[in-house]
């Protein structure tokens, strides 16, 4: 098996994981934590079982695929006819234009401003939220709101993300 | 108001950008 072949494998593997555990956060434990802080003086039991269990597995989880994903596909581009300088560059210093060179390069800005988010505000505002790290009060509160809005800025990156990742071989779904 | 305070602002301006970006692309490779 040629190594690359198998190395891309392993970056769709990472990337499923990866922005899973982001929709997940974003579509179904963010939704449910603010449910249930707002039931819990009525009876409710409350999200603390969530932070204390679940966030910092799904957090671990999350940001470790992020790295992985980057780095295979950062390993895939560079011993790929496409390479990392080309794809960075979007295609734009080939002596022609290369459309699938351009479409990963969109992907790949993409995907490395998402895993800047992940581990340079993500990880850092979520370790002051589950008090991995000591945070008063205010700090707490900047703190969430830096964290969510970053990952709602990546959930929204990751729809042109996964375009341009698929477009190379199957083409744009626009201007067609 | 910000679009990611919401699920459905954010999906939206996901799917904006995308059309743009999509745009701007094939602009780039002269299509």
């Amino acid at each position: 098996m040629e190594i690359a072949i198998f190395v891309r494998w392993l970056h769709v593997v990472g990337g499923v994981m990866w922005i899973g555990l982001l929709y997940y956060f974003n579509f179904v434990q963010v939704p449910a934590l603010a449910q249930a802080g707002a039931e819990a003086n009525s009876g409710g039991p409350g999200g603390a079982a969530i932070t204390k269990y679940v966030a910092p597995r799904a957090l671990f989880w999350f940001r470790y695929a992020a790295l992985f994903t980057w780095l295979t596909g950062a390993y895939y581009l560079a011993v790929s006819p496409y390479t990392l300088h080309g794809a960075f560059t979007l295609g734009l210093m080939l002596a022609e234009p290369v459309a699938s060179v351009t479409y990963i390069g969109f992907g790949v800005w993409l995907g490395t401003i998402m895993l800047l988010n992940v581990w340079g505000l993500i990880w850092p505002n979520q370790k002051k939220i589950l008090g991995i790290v000591p945070a008063t009060d205010e700090q707490k509160a900047k703190a969430r709101r830096v964290a969510f809005l970053a990952s709602r800025t990546n959930t929204m990156l990751s729809i042109p993300m996964l375009m341009f990742m698929q477009a190379g071989a199957h083409g744009l779904p626009f201007f067609g | 108001m910000n679009p990611l305070d919401t699920l459905q602002g954010t999906v939206i301006s996901g799917l904006v950008l995308a059309v743009v970006l999509a745009y701007v692309a094939k602009l780039l490779v002269g299509g």
